[in-house]
């Protein structure tokens, strides 16, 4: 690893080489591509939360000319696979489109076939569904009780996962501490609603056996799920990876969607496509992010030093099981966040209910974990009468203590939690923002400091799987790079994976450029078909620094030992007394004697007889990159490690609160980031400024609520609100670096940064602002109708009190 | 029916359904791609284009009615092959996007902002782009990128100073 300063281009200002095409309005996303003859899916969908389908009438539809087709669940299901699930519950399949039984509102039942997209839809009006309702149940809390509404009737129950892990002497830490606290608090259904809505194109063609896949797709396993269900040879999946996606930040996992249009396109033997419209997206996208019950205990002494920690995570995932229960696995590899808590007890459940499926989102359920944690650091303090930022310094790992290892199995590689913390109080002036908030505060208005500080764990091999699926052996989650340099001495990298705005094309120009030492600019990035690719796991899990730029490092350094090779062979000098630099390589006791780019590239693809003995012509390599740290199996009692990178970022805001209406206002954002070692510092500042938006609309904004009726009311932009540029602050951040030992650079993840620490924050806050009236905000999104009821309830009885006081 | 459609400085004659609306017309009878559907029901921003200088969503305008007005939508502001409007360059400058889908509006919106103000507050900027949802940046490096191009904007047409 080099120390910071030392690169050329790592770490410096460039310009993000995507953002070209962007701006002029040439991305090429999912809708943009038309093959001929393309055929358009509109899909008819349940208005019940739970109905038997009795019958379908496609007459109607069918006779409109221009429709080729109406397709129902029964033929699908006859056809294909079940749809894969992370967790093992064979009875709770699930498929494209409803089978005999349809289990929320908004999931597709039909989908009609036509020449146009508006044609489809028509149809999609005509045909006629005969439902007969059946119970339902939408609360997390009732569908754990035995007895409750079964939203799966084979499954027995609604419970998919309920496991409690115990790390260290729980009871005994409990039994020895002074104090405890319990409390509840709640993580709202929300997710982070890319503008581009799930678009994919399949075409089958039956000579040569290849289904062509376009789509705008962020997702793990994508092909072979897509062979699997569809019965036919991962070789006969052609997944397009240079579609630009249009936002995905973990959802866009359209599998059953590629499942409907792949086989659609094999049964008419024409090309067809499904592009979501909003409604089908925010209703039956499956999309929603975990909705997440907690309930935390914590045992603690009068210092405030936290000895021991009880959660409970009671996760509501909708109807059916995808991956998304691993969300409640993800946060086991920081289930203590930056603290130094000795023993764990984690109740981690997955319920079904009547509502939209759950997907993966953002930081995949360590925001809503972070959330909770540090909610109760706040608690602790208030209830002991310590200062918020005094208890965190206190029971933070110090960074001498690193490398440390948590009780639930995981090492954190690097940290210097209290020095960013101390650059960010600097930055903001601490006191100064004290002093503010309390001159608001005697000026009649509602004003909090929000304080957060959590863990971003980065690069990470899946681990949650085996953790929570004893029959899954996964133990890595590898990426990968070719680089070549033709004949004529033009570089090209290859990558193997769809991006979703990451930049990943800049990072592996920066990191090849930086290794081979030309102008990263000159380095032409590609993406291959899932056909002639190299494994890669896709961009999740804030990976992409770490497991691309190592791969692209890797791939790099062997093409350079492989010049300087050529080199000393040719200038008949040891291998060790050669040198490379800017693509040339010299003797260094004679530094004369040298071999340019030119000549070196011209031996390498067309002298043989100038090569090292047994050497292979050509000048092209690949390295398929494993997890670092990965390896391990978890052992019985759920031990292992998970993520290899641990970034950190601290929060602190000013939020005023208008008493009478209710409504929030961030008046300061200040972050500290340490994600390591930066390789490209815009995109990391984007990451971090686009996270805390994300954050600031879980916060506050964004619900897909839920009628009596089992409705999802929350079903557009008009009632699912989306923050806007008023919403967003200004938000300065604070930079500090510690480098990961384990990484090339020293770079960590930063793709999740800002959503992990925001809302909490701003749930801190605001509780720091409505705590002199005596009221505890405890779920989130703290929405302004529910936080200005809870105000001038307050206010009625403080005063009731105060006059009876009289 | 039949309309006459001004695009970009360009006439086309199209033949269109009543029912559809410009966004798609400029997509699918055009090949203008780069206006993209994001809500379609007038929220997001993300199918922005310029109708005789002002930003409107293409999304609740029918073809029908965009006859005899001046359209302009992102293809039309680079100034050739492989070139950038100083606004395009800005927002390359600031890396003011991630995923580029809300790109095209935003810039179409902060082009007919710029056009109307060349000395645009933070407070204009803000209301200017706030018709256009961004899930990817929180908009900070999109407002940094609207304030720099007015900046350059401004100089270009300063008298050169001896």
């Amino acid at each position: 690893m080099t120390a910071p300063g030392k690169f050329r281009f790592v770490s410096s200002d460039r310009r993000v080489r995507e953002d070209r095409r962007f701006v002029v309005g040439k991305g090429s996303f999912a809708a943009d591509i038309v093959p001929q003859g393309v055929k358009h899916v509109a899909l008819v969908t349940c208005p019940h939360p739970a109905a038997r389908i009795v019958s379908i009438d496609k007459a109607a539809a069918l006779a409109i000319p221009g429709v080729h087709y109406v397709l129902e669940g029964a033929e699908l299901a006859g056809a294909t696979n079940v749809l894969a699930a992370g967790l093992d519950t064979p009875n709770v399949p699930r498929y494209p489109l409803a089978l005999n039984v349809a289990r929320y509102a908004g999931e597709w039942v039909a989908a009609v076939v036509a020449d146009s997209r508006a044609l489809a839809e028509d149809a999609a009006e005509a045909v006629a569904i005969e439902y007969a309702p059946l119970p339902f149940i939408l609360d997390a809390d009732e569908a754990y009780k035995p007895g409750s509404t079964l939203v799966h009737e084979a499954h027995g129950s609604n419970v998919l996962l309920d496991r409690t892990f115990v790390w260290g002497e729980v009871e005994q830490d409990f039994a020895v501490s002074p104090h405890r606290l319990k409390h509840r608090v709640k993580w709202g259904r929300s997710s982070t609603v890319p503008i581009e809505t799930f678009g994919v194109t399949a075409s089958w063609d039956p000579w040569r056996e290849i289904l062509d896949i376009w789509a705008s797709i962020q997702m793990p396993k994508y092909p072979d799920q897509t062979a699997m269900v569809l019965k036919i040879p991962m070789s006969s999946v052609r997944v397009h990876y240079d579609v630009d996606v249009g936002g995905s930040y973990g959802v866009k996992r359209g599998i059953k969607h590629t499942v409907l249009v792949g086989y659609l396109s094999k049964r008419l033997g024409m090309p067809v496509r499904l592009i979501e419209d909003r409604l089908e997206n925010m209703r039956g996208g499956d999309m929603h992010g975990p909705e997440r019950n907690f309930d935390v205990e914590v045992a603690f002494d009068d210092q405030g030093i936290i000895r021991s920690m009880k959660m409970r995570a009671l996760d509501n995932v909708g109807a059916y099981a995808g991956r998304s229960p691993f969300q409640l696995g993800k946060p086991v590899g920081a289930i203590v966040g930056p603290y130094k808590i000795k023993s764990v007890q984690y109740q981690a459940i997955a319920v079904v209910t009547n509502k939209t499926v759950q997907e993966a989102v953002r930081a995949f359920g360590q925001s809503p974990t972070n959330y909770a944690i540090e909610r109760t650091i706040d608690e602790v303090a208030v209830k002991l009468g310590l200062d918020r930022l005094e208890i965190r310094r206190r029971n933070m790992i110090r960074h001498e203590e690193f490398p440390y290892l948590i009780p639930s199995g995981s090492t954190y590689d690097s940290g210097d939690y209290h020095t960013v913390i101390d650059k960010v109080l600097a930055h903001a002036g601490y006191g100064e923002l004290i002093a503010e908030r309390d001159r608001l505060r005697s000026a009649g208005t509602l004003a909090g400091i929000g304080i957060a500080a959590c863990l971003e764990p980065s690069g990470g091999n899946s681990s949650f799987e085996p953790l929570l699926n004893p029959k899954v052996g996964t133990t890595t989650w590898m990426d990968s790079c070719r680089i070549s340099i033709d004949l004529v001495g033009s570089i090209t990298a290859t990558m193997h994976t769809t991006s979703a705005g990451q930049g990943h094309e800049t990072l592996v120009g920066t990191v090849v450029g930086e290794v081979l030492e030309v102008d990263p600019d000159k380095v032409r990035v590609v993406r291959s078909d899932s056909l002639n690719a190299l494994p890669s796991n896709s961009p999740v899990g804030s990976r992409m620094a770490i497991m691309l730029g190592g791969a692209a490092f890797h791939a790099a350094k062997q093409l350079k030992d492989k010049l300087t090779a050529i080199a000393a062979h040719d200038l008949g000098v040891p291998v060790e007394r050669i040198a490379y630099k800017d693509g040339s390589a010299f003797d260094t006791s004679a530094p004369d004697k040298k071999r340019t780019w030119a000549e070196l590239v011209t031996m390498a693809h067309r002298h043989i007889h100038k090569l090292p003995e047994g050497m292979e012509p050509g000048l092209s390599v690949s390295h398929i990159m494993p997890v670092p740290m990965g390896g391990g199996l978890p052992t019985a009692d759920g031990r292992v490690q998970m993520y290899p990178c641990y970034s950190f970022e601290f929060h602190l805001m000013l939020v005023t609160i208008d008493p009478d209406l209710g409504k929030p206002e961030i008046k300061r954002y200040v972050i500290g980031h340490d994600c390591g070692t930066v390789i490209n510092p815009k995109i990391v500042r984007g990451m971090t400024l686009g996270g805390i938006a994300h954050g600031i609309g879980a916060a506050l904004y964004e619900e897909f609520a839920y009628n009596e009726d089992g409705l999802l009311v929350a079903q557009n932009f008009m009632d699912y609100l989306l923050p806007s540029a008023h919403e967003v602050p200004f938000v300065e951040i604070v930079h500090h670096e510690t480098p990961s030992p384990l990484t090339v650079f020293g770079q960590k993840g930063s793709g999740e940064s800002g959503y992990l620490g925001a809302p909490a924050a701003i749930a801190s806050a605001v509780n720091d602002a409505v705590r002199p009236l005596g009221i505890v905000v405890d779920s989130l999104p703290i929405k302004v109708a529910r936080l200005g009821d809870m105000i001038a309830q307050a206010r009625e009885n403080n005063a009731r009190e105060a006059k009876k006081g009289n | 029916m039949k309309v006459e459609l001004d695009i970009n400085r360009q006439k086309h004659t199209v033949e269109v359904e009543p029912r559809l609306s410009l966004l798609d017309c400029l997509r699918d009878k055009l090949l203008l791609i780069g206006a993209h559907a994001g809500c379609e029901h007038g929220v997001c921003g993300a199918c922005t284009v310029l109708v005789d200088g002002a930003a409107i969503r293409s999304c609740l305008m029918f073809a029908v009615q965009a006859d005899g007005v001046a359209i302009t939508t992102i293809e039309g502001l680079s100034p050739g092959p492989g070139e950038l409007s100083p606004l395009q360059d800005a927002f390359c400058e600031t890396h003011g996007m991630q995923c580029g889908y809300c790109t095209p509006a935003m810039i179409l919106a902060a082009h007919a902002l710029l056009s109307k103000n060349a000395s645009p507050t933070r407070e204009e900027i803000v209301d200017a782009i706030s018709g256009n949802i961004c899930r990817c940046t929180g908009y900070a490096q999109i407002v940094e990128a609207i304030a720099l191009a007015a900046e350059r904007m401004r100089g270009q047409n300063d008298p050169v100073r001896p």
